[in-house]
């Protein structure tokens, strides 16, 4: 178990990081990979709708999509209470007939995270679905491909590049995801806490600095990880799908 | 055999086109039948609107009114049938070749074949000449390499039909003369018909059978190449010194003595021409420049001339300058142009209906004709 390696930190004399700070830091994983994941077809349709459909209201329905990209997280997490929480109108219509609740729970904390950084990914594989040419999918067309095929076997894979980095995007927004979070599923220890949370529980701790350093140089470590990650993939994945012919 | 069904009344061998379409300033108007064989070329300046007619063969686009069928199969009714691109069974080869990057040049050949045909795709990669190209991918290929791998992936769908919108346009000299002999072998090896837009009437002298010329979005003339290229309509298109007659004949025999052989038309007459062509009696196109076609009143004798025709005078068009006369000879049921002065005109008092021996001084075969000879 990863969760071993790190607490008893066979690598180094002493734990690698407390179990306190482990606890948090796989919470944040998970919360934003599981935010990452659900959101992405939905994701994928929202893009591919603004890149390929003209609807009528498209305008209004881009700039609602975009709103919790300029909204303080903190209004989204209150709207996020008052619509998903137990008595919420969707939270309570979840709760009764799926047994669904976000409320104080950690996956309350996955859907706030997806809600903010779901613009952010959209963005990404949007522009990416533009740059695939339209002339490619109709030779696919010619050459006996129903609609659904093509999309699948041409526009997804040279979108690729699109949605790799959407993903990580959303990913690292979603780490650092707090307002939102701590207003919606407050910040209740192994089940909400994530990074930012048990950082500033840590700041409003008198004599609890060198602990929030601490999480704050985790916070540095994962997130340039997860830009040079990008940039790899989006390299590795433009090497296959960019070339003009 | 004369009271045979013809297939071009009842349009069952048919591609049947009558359709109209919009396209911004231009409206596309085409009712025509043309037929299942061979190459049709379809002729035009750019914005003639030859794409936009094969692009509605393909199902690219939708027709505002009107019906296209091929054969049996009715592809288009307004309002009541639009068969999807992907189930038209038409391959199309596009100006560029829009390979899939992300695929092998193997994954693209094979992209829309419905089942595995090993013998298919072996016969069409050596057709093509793209054996060793199978492992790499698109980016790796020259643009006529590129091309022929496109023509392949088309062919690979055990197409009705195939549509070519111009595969030689986007390709600079060199590779225009690589591709040209695969089109040729293309167009003879498969019993399949081709639609060929292009605006090279070289090209269309080297590959098609039969032409359709669009101006406008109008279609202004539609038969056999040789019916077309002799036709007033194709004059406006072609200079004035480059105006010629295409003819066709029989290989009969070669000279006994000399390194020539001979032709024989349709109506009797007889054309010799340099080189010793295997006797055949196949069907050969020849083209004659009207530069180098002379008109006399009476059978010249003593000319070092080998080619006199008999015909008739049939029509006189001045040219614009009023430098030049050409004049349209009718050689049975062939067409043959002739460039004079006025001058010579006149003193010979040259009217329509008026017997005359022509003159040639060269014939030029067409290169697929001197190709296929060998």
């Amino acid at each position: 178990m990863l969760s071993d390696v790190l607490v008893s930190g066979s690598l180094f004399n002493g734990p690698l990081l407390s179990e306190y700070e482990t606890a948090a830091l796989l919470l944040s994983l998970k919360v934003s990979a599981v935010a990452v994941l659900a959101s992405l077809p939905l994701g994928i349709l929202c893009a591919w709708l603004l890149a390929r459909v003209e609807f009528p209201g498209k305008a209004i329905f881009d700039s609602l999509l975009h709103l919790p990209l300029v909204l303080p997280p903190v209004v989204v997490g209150y709207l996020l209470l008052i619509s998903m929480g137990r008595q919420g109108v969707i939270g309570q219509w979840l709760y009764n007939w799926f047994g669904i609740s976000f409320s104080f729970s950690w996956r309350g904390a996955a859907l706030a995270a997806a809600v903010v950084s779901f613009p952010l990914m959209v963005r990404a594989i949007r522009q990416s679905f533009e740059t695939v040419d339209i002339r490619l999918e109709q030779a696919a067309r010619t050459l006996g491909s129903s609609r659904w095929r093509v999309f699948l076997t041409i526009t997804l894979p040279l979108t690729s590049p699109g949605i790799v980095s959407g993903m990580i995007i959303a990913f690292a927004r979603s780490l650092g995801e707090f307002g939102s979070t701590i207003t919606f599923v407050s910040n209740i220890p192994g089940e909400t806490r994530t990074i930012p949370l048990a950082m500033y529980s840590f700041i409003e701790t008198p004599g609890a600095e060198y602990q929030a350093m601490r999480l704050c140089i985790i916070s540095i470590v994962i997130a340039l990880a997860s830009l040079l990650a990008s940039q790899w993939l989006t390299k590795k994945a433009l090497k296959r799908t960019a070339s003009v012919c | 055999m004369a009271h045979e069904k013809s297939p071009q009344k009842n349009g069952k061998c048919m591609l049947n086109i009558n359709i109209e379409k919009q396209l911004g300033q231009l409206q596309l108007k085409v009712n025509t039948q043309l037929p299942l064989q061979g190459v049709t070329a379809v002729f035009g300046r750019s914005g003639a609107g030859k794409t936009s007619l094969v692009n509605l063969l393909g199902g690219l686009t939708t027709p505002d009114k009107g019906e296209i069928s091929l054969g049996d199969t009715l592809l288009f009714k307004h309002k009541t049938v639009n068969l999807p691109s992907e189930k038209r069974r038409i391959g199309y080869v596009f100006q560029e070749a829009r390979l899939f990057p992300h695929y092998s040049v193997k994954g693209n050949l094979t992209y829309g074949m419905r089942y595995k045909a090993p013998e298919l795709f072996d016969k069409v990669v050596s057709l093509l000449g793209i054996e060793k190209l199978l492992s790499r991918y698109p980016s790796t290929l020259s643009g006529g390499e590129k091309q022929r791998v496109a023509i392949g992936r088309a062919l690979l769908i055990s197409p009705q039909m195939l549509l070519m919108d111009e595969p030689l346009a986007s390709l600079d000299l060199p590779r225009k003369r690589e591709l040209l002999p695969y089109l040729q072998t293309l167009a003879q090896e498969l019993k399949l018909p081709i639609v060929y837009v292009s605006h090279s009437l070289d090209e269309i002298l080297q590959l098609a059978d039969h032409m359709l010329v669009l101006h406008q979005g109008k279609m202004i003339a539609q038969g056999p190449l040789t019916q077309v290229w002799n036709s007033e309509q194709m004059r406006p298109w072609v200079p004035l010194q480059e105006l010629s007659s295409l003819l066709s004949a029989r290989i009969s025999d070669r000279h006994p003595d000399y390194p020539m052989t001979r032709l024989l038309m349709d109506d009797g007459n007889q054309l010799w021409v340099s080189g010793q062509l295997p006797p055949t009696h196949k069907q050969l196109k020849v083209r004659i420049q009207a530069n180098h076609v002379s008109v006399c009143t009476e059978e010249p004798k003593g000319s070092s001339i080998r080619n006199l025709l008999k015909g008739k005078i049939k029509e006189l068009y001045p040219s614009d300058n009023g430098e030049q006369i050409q004049l349209k000879i009718a050689l049975g049921k062939d067409e043959l142009w002739a460039n004079i002065t006025p001058w010579a005109c006149d003193e010979l008092q040259l009217t329509p209906g008026k017997n005359i021996y022509a003159q040639i001084k060269g014939v030029t075969m067409t290169q697929m004709d001197i190709a296929e000879s060998h």
